[in-house]
C-alpha cells in the first residue's frame, strides 16, 4: 500500500488541525528549525482512506478470534470508551486546581479500593505507564525497603525459568542480579531448587501464578514463605490475573507487591491502541515507599500526598488517567458476581479448546489448565517439517490471529493459546476445526502449510531482513 | 548432523577448540544451536581484553525467536572477537563451525563438564 507521504501532493490540504488558541511565543533563534517540516500534504479523504487501508491489513479483536497467549486479548466493552469520553474526564488538565477535579480524583481512590480488594493489597499507585514500568517501580520499592532496614546485602532477584522476559529485564534495570530457578516436571517452581538459591542476598522473588504454562502453582504459599523466611519480598506479576480475579487473591498467597496489566485483565486498549496503565498495589508496610502523588481521601476531599520514604516520581503527573477510567468502568459494570464469572469462563474456554486439541497437539504440561495452555509442535515438526511458525501462518488464512509462538522457552516449538472469556462456543469450535485441519494438512500436504498464508495482503514477512536492516522512517527525496 | 571430532562441546551447545597447551580456546555455537535458534539477526559481542570466568555470559545472540546468552566454559581473558559477526551474524547460521565468536587466552581454569564429539552427539539426540 501507499505510505501517507506517497499520497502527498503539493498544495493539497485539510482543515483538521485546530486553530491556535494560546498566545504565540517567539522561539529563540538558536532553536528555530531552518528547513521546512516534512508534513504530508493530504486531504481529509486521503487520511481517512489511509487509515482504513492500514486497518484492513491488521487483525484486531474487532475482526475476529485473537487467542494470543499471555496477552489476554479479551473484547473491550464500548461502554469503557463512552465513560472515558465524558467531557468531565476527557477535557481535564493535570495542572487544574484539585478542588475542580474531585470527581476525577475519586476514580483513583475508588480504583484503589476495588483493585485492592481483587488483589488483596492495601495501597496502590497509578503512576506506572504499563506493566513492565510497574515491575520496575515495584523493584525500586523492594530496594528502598531493604535499604531502609540497613540491609544492604540483598542484591539478587529470583525468577523462574518460565518467567516473562520483562521480569529479569526490570530487575536488571534496577541493578539486581538475576537468579534463575528451574521448573519441575509439572511446570511449577521446583521447591528444592528454590531453597538452594535463597539466602541473605535474596532481595525478592518475581512470579506469576498461574504460571506461563497456564498451571496454578499449588505450592504458592510455601514458595512465598521460603522467600519471606530468607528475608526477601514477593512480587506478583499480574500478567496472568485474568483466571483468578475475584476467585483468589495474590495478597493471600503471600505476595507483597503486585502489578496489574490493566490492558489485559480489565479490558483497556492494548499496544498501539493507546497508552497503557500498570498500577502496582502493595501491602501496608510498603506504603511509605510508594511513588509521589499518592491519592488519599481526606475530609476536605481527595489530595495527592508524598509518602515519607518515597522512591520519587516514576512518571509525569498521576498516570494515564483515561485508561484507568476504562478499567474502573469495566469493574463496576461486571460487579462482584461478574468479575469471578469472567475468570471462570476464561478457564472454561481454555480447557474446552485444550480438550479438543490435545489428542493431536502435544500438551507437555497437562491436566486442568487455567486461562491458557501451551502446545508443542515438536513431534509434528519431526514427522512433517511443519513448525510452530508454519502452523501460526496457516491460522492467518482463516481470519484468526495465531497463538503466541516460541514462548515460554521451556517448551520447544511452543504455541500458547489463550481464548479469553469473551469468545462464544461457536468461535472456539471454529478455531478447533481450523487447528485440526492444519494438523491434517501438515501430514498430507505439508507444502501447503509451508506456503501459508495464501490469502493475506502480505504473505510471509521477511522477519530477518526487518530485524537486520530495519527501515523505520520515510526517506525523503 | 556434523559433530567435528577435533572439537570439545558444552551442554549449552557451544563448541570449544583448545590450543595444544590448553591456554587458548576458540568458542562458537554448534550446528544444533543455530538450528534451534533460527535465523540470527544480531550478536552482542564482548570487548577484547575483558576478563571472564567460567559460566559468565560473554555474548547475547538474538534470533527471530529469542535472545540467548553465551556462557564461557573457561576462565581467562578475551583476546580476539570475531567482529565480522557485527555485520554478518548470519554466518553463524551458514557455517557454525567456522563462525567463531571469541578467542579466550591465559586460561587458568576449564570447566570439567566439556564433552567430546561422541558425548555431545548423544546429548543432542536426547534433546531432539
Amino acid at each position: 500500500m501507499e505510505l501517507i507521504f506517497e499520497r502527498s501532493k503539493p498544495g493539497r490540504y485539510n482543515q483538521m488541525i485546530p486553530d491556535l488558541d494560546v498566545p504565540e511565543v517567539a522561539i529563540p533563534e538558536a532553536f528555530k528549525r531552518e528547513s521546512e517540516l516534512h508534513l504530508p500534504e493530504v486531504s481529509q479523504p486521503d487520511i481517512s482512506r489511509h487509515y482504513t487501508e492500514l486497518a484492513k491489513q491488521a487483525h484486531g479483536v474487532n475482526d475476529g478470534f485473537y487467542p494470543l497467549g499471555s496477552c489476554t486479548m479479551k473484547y473491550n466493552p464500548k461502554i469503557n470508551d463512552e465513560m472515558a469520553a465524558l467531557p468531565g474526564f476527557a477535557n481535564l488538565h493535570p495542572l487544574q486546581p484539585l478542588d475542580t477535579i474531585q470527581g476525577a480524583l475519586e476514580v483513583f481512590t475508588e480504583s484503589e479500593k476495588l483493585l485492592g480488594e481483587i488483589t488483596g493489597m492495601d495501597h496502590m499507585t497509578f503512576q506506572p505507564a504499563a506493566g513492565a514500568h510497574g515491575e520496575f517501580t515495584a523493584l525500586l520499592m523492594f530496594k528502598a525497603y531493604h535499604e531502609s532496614r540497613k540491609d544492604s546485602k540483598r542484591h539478587k532477584i529470583i525468577v523462574p525459568d518460565s518467567a516473562h522476559g520483562t521480569n529479569p529485564a526490570s530487575a536488571s534495570m534496577v541493578g539486581f542480579e538475576i537468579v534463575n530457578v528451574p521448573s519441575d516436571e509439572a511446570g511449577c517452581v521446583d521447591l528444592e531448587a528454590l531453597k538452594a538459591v535463597v539466602g541473605e542476598d535474596t532481595a525478592g522473588l518475581m512470579l506469576t501464578n498461574p504460571n506461563t504454562v497456564g498451571i496454578f502453582d499449588k505450592n504458592i504459599t510455601e514458595i512465598t514463605k521460603i522467600i519471606h523466611d530468607a528475608g526477601g519480598l514477593n512480587y506478583y506479576d499480574g500478567a496472568n490475573l485474568n483466571p483468578i480475579m475475584g476467585v483468589v487473591r495474590p495478597g493471600d498467597m503471600g505476595f507483597d507487591i503486585v502489578h496489574l496489566n490493566i490492558h489485559k485483565t480489565f479490558s483497556t486498549p492494548h499496544g498501539g491502541g493507546g497508552p497503557g496503565c500498570g498500577p502496582i498495589g502493595c501491602k501496608a508496610f510498603l506504603k511509605e515507599f510508594l511513588p509521589k502523588f499518592y491519592p488519599v481521601a481526606t475530609e476536605k476531599g481527595v489530595e495527592f500526598t508524598t509518602p515519607s520514604q518515597t522512591i520519587g516520581s516514576v512518571k509525569g503527573f498521576y498516570g494515564h488517567f483515561l485508561v484507568l477510567v476504562r478499567a474502573l468502568t469495566y469493574i463496576l459494570y461486571l460487579g462482584k458476581e461478574g468479575i469471578p464469572e469472567a475468570a471462570h469462563n476464561a478457564v472454561l474456554n481454555a480447557n474446552y479448546m485444550k480438550h479438543h486439541l490435545e489428542d493431536l497437539y502435544e500438551v507437555p504440561y497437562g491436566g486442568i489448565c487455567m486461562h491458557e495452555f501451551v502446545m508443542s509442535v515438536e513431534k509434528i515438526k519431526k514427522d512433517t517439517g511443519v513448525s510452530a511458525l508454519d502452523v501460526a501462518k496457516s491460522i492467518l488464512e482463516h481470519e484468526m490471529h495465531p497463538p503466541t509462538m516460541y514462548f515460554p522457552m521451556i517448551v520447544p516449538e511452543a504455541l500458547m493459546v489463550e481464548p479469553t472469556e469473551t469468545e462464544s462456543k461457536e468461535t472456539l469450535d471454529e478455531a478447533i476445526k481450523v487447528y485440526r485441519q492444519i494438523y491434517e494438512d501438515a501430514y498430507k500436504q505439508p507444502e501447503k502449510v509451508h506456503a501459508a498464508p495464501a490469502n493475506t495482503p502480505i504473505r510471509r514477512v521477511d522477519e530477518v531482513g526487518a530485524a537486520r536492516n530495519p527501515k523505520i522512517r520515510y526517506e525523503f527525496s | 548432523m556434523a559433530f567435528p571430532k577435533e572439537l570439545k562441546y558444552t551442554a549449552d551447545h557451544e563448541w570449544v577448540k583448545l590450543s595444544e597447551d590448553g591456554k587458548t580456546a576458540t568458542i562458537g555455537l554448534t550446528n544444533y544451536a543455530q538450528e534451534q535458534l533460527g535465523d540470527i539477526v544480531f550478536i552482542d559481542l564482548p570487548e577484547e581484553g575483558d576478563d571472564i570466568e567460567i559460566e559468565d555470559s560473554f555474548a547475547d545472540v538474538e534470533s527471530v525467536k529469542s535472545v540467548s546468552e553465551v556462557y564461557s566454559p573457561v576462565t581467562g581473558e578475551i583476546s580476539k572477537v570475531n567482529e565480522d559477526l557485527d555485520d554478518a551474524p548470519e554466518k553463524v547460521n551458514e557455517a557454525p563451525y567456522e563462525a567463531w565468536i571469541v578467542e579466550i587466552t591465559n586460561i587458568s581454569e576449564i570447566t570439567d563438564e566439556l564433552l567430546d564429539a561422541e558425548g555431545y552427539e548423544k546429548l543432542v539426540e536426547e534433546e531432539a
